[in-house]
């Protein structure tokens, strides 16, 4: 597929965030889902871009596993969620032929397919690009940036989970955003204990106090603690609206106030 | 390569050089004296080196997260208990090295010798190596492209002076790409026993897992099996279970039936691992290591 590169592709989007990690599996592709649809539910237009390329989990998060992607004048259709085209997605999920299909390339190939996610996907106008990365400070995270830099994001918020594992890689995240420039808007601590269904006591099943404790360190703002829920689980499971349909789950306030604070940062003045 | 003709034969190719394409090609003269079919020579150097490991197994996952350090570190540790039996971990996750903080050895450096770089000795018959020891700061990111940490994979398994092996435990990060390719390539005249699989019980998991299986096939990686983590979670108070990464699609158990792949075992979520990553063995690593030995 070779569409036609639009110049301003991105012209139309307000905001970009990108989520970044230095460590995988700690809730960055989770974060970006839920931000999705906590924004949209504030009325917001946003867009979701999933440059992990190895492991793309946006599409079945987001419920639209199997979509295919259309061209058009000024690029590649993204996939909308709903009617409303309230959230349109891209993913190389979506390029994929067959779902268990692996996508071995080395650096070059994916900064390739990075810089037209980029430049020829036709968003249209969106209040928020969110920007789904996979964890480390590589080759996805350097094209990215790169490809960004001229469209000034509004910065990058951090996911750790609070054990020591996670957030010695998200320290060196951290370094990666001082280093190209990236404003951190903000560290999340997700996975911060579960609560037992059954007799409610709380435990720290990934240690405690990390991510709290990081972004002091670091400097910036502590966003909250996102806590264990099999509920929030099952919804990216099922590609369902977690933060329509559970307002009562453990993880909704948590998740609601982590949007709120984004949409602030995003109204206040600032270099953003 | 720069400014390859339309109809380039390939540069590994037997007509490389030779063909009526490749006249007034800038590259013409490399292909044709057949430099640019040559494989690395780190391959050959890599294989004598080698000689020396009995068993060479990799830790992959598609999924970040799931735990592959965790278990790498405690397979290792579990193999190690023999102190006749000597093992070695590498670490190739360049960007984000786990295995000196989940192996107690944070702040340990690199030393060189004639024989190369000595590995960090956790035990007498236990060596570590990763990039995270020759780093001078918790906060110092290895912010490098492929080509750059392919060769740091290249000089790990070139110039570290492991010495007589029984087992090479090689952790990986996520993914398919640079440093997979990297390590199946410079190992590939040094054979690789196989493949440990590690995932969670969720679909989210299981999607990356699969093409990382995809992956073995393509590369011709034999696996060894699958290894289900964080498959529930005893509450210490109620003694009651939970599943706090729901298996809506089956589970490991599903996948590795539907594949036609031993599904090793499945380890608990437990609270101690955060705190202290090897203090505890579970039943099921007992179980891999039969497996693998």
């Amino acid at each position: 597929m070779e569409p036609a590169a639009s110049p301003g592709n991105l012209s139309g989007v307000r905001h970009i965030l990108l989520v970044l990690s230095g460590k995988g599996g700690v809730g960055k592709s989770t974060l970006c889902a839920q931000l999705a649809l906590a924004l949209r539910h504030e009325g917001k237009k946003v867009g979701v871009l999933d440059v992990d390329l190895c492991g793309p989990s946006v599409p079945r998060m987001l419920g639209a596993q199997g979509s295919a992607v259309h061209q058009c004048d000024s690029g590649w259709v993204p996939v909308y969620m709903d009617q409303e085209q309230s959230v349109a997605l891209m993913s190389v999920g979506f390029l994929l032929e067959k779902p268990d299909e692996a996508l071995v390339w080395r650096g070059p190939k994916k900064n390739a397919l990075i810089q037209q996610f980029v430049s020829d996907v036709a968003w249209g106008e969106l209040d928020f690009l969110v920007v789904d990365t996979p964890p480390g400070t590589s080759d996805e995270h350097l094209s990215v940036v790169e490809a960004l830099r001229s469209h000034q994001p509004l910065g990058a918020l951090l996911v750790t989970t609070p054990q020591a594992v996670a957030v010695g890689d998200v320290r060196r995240e951290l370094t990666f955003c001082r280093k190209t420039g990236l404003r951190v808007v903000g560290v999340v601590e997700n996975m911060s204990g579960f609560a037992c269904p059954h007799c409610s006591e709380c435990t720290n099943v990934f240690s405690t106090g990390g991510g709290e404790e990081l972004a002091r360190h670091a400097g910036v703002p502590f966003l909250g603690s996102v806590p264990l829920d099999p509920q929030l689980a099952r919804s990216l499971e099922e590609g369902g609206d977690f933060m329509r349909d559970f307002p009562g789950s453990p993880a909704y306030p948590a998740l609601a106030a982590i949007a709120r604070k984004i949409l602030d940062a995003a109204q206040a003045p600032g270099p953003g | 390569m720069e400014e390859v003709p339309q109809e380039c034969p390939g540069t590994g190719s037997a007509q490389a050089g030779r063909g009526a394409s490749c006249q007034g090609c800038p590259n013409q003269r490399l292909c044709a004296s057949g430099a640019g079919a040559a494989p690395d020579p780190a391959i050959e150097e890599i294989k004598e080196k080698m000689k020396t490991v009995k068993h060479k197994i990799l830790v992959l996952s598609g999924k970040g997260g799931v735990g592959k350090s965790t278990l790498s570190a405690h397979l290792a540790h579990g193999l190690a208990e023999d102190e006749n039996t000597q093992v070695a971990l590498l670490d190739i996750d360049i960007c984000g090295p786990s295995v000196p903080k989940i192996m107690g050895l944070e702040g340990e450096q690199v030393h060189q010798s004639g024989s190369g770089w000595s590995p960090v000795y956790v035990e007498d018959n236990l060596g570590v190596m990763s990039v995270g020891f020759l780093l001078s700061s918790p906060d110092d990111a290895v912010i490098w492209r492929g080509p750059r940490k392919n060769g740091m994979i290249k000089q790990f398994l070139r110039d570290v002076d492991w010495g007589e092996v029984d087992y090479l435990i090689v952790d990986t990060p996520p993914g398919t790409s640079d440093e997979h390719l990297s390590v199946v390539q410079y190992l590939s005249a040094a054979n690789i026993d196989g493949v440990v699989i590690v995932t969670t019980p969720q679909e989210v998991s299981l999607q990356d897992v699969r093409k990382e299986i995809n992956f073995c096939h393509k590369v011709k990686l034999p696996l060894i099996g699958v290894v289900e983590n964080m498959s529930s979670f005893v509450c210490p108070r109620c003694k009651k279970e939970s599943q706090i990464f729901p298996p809506t699609t089956g589970g490991a158990e599903a996948m590795c039936q539907d594949l036609q792949i031993p599904l090793l075992g499945r380890v608990p979520l437990d609270p101690q691992i955060g705190v202290r990553a090897f203090c505890h063995r579970h039943p099921s690593h007992e179980e891999e290591q039969r497996s693998t030995s």
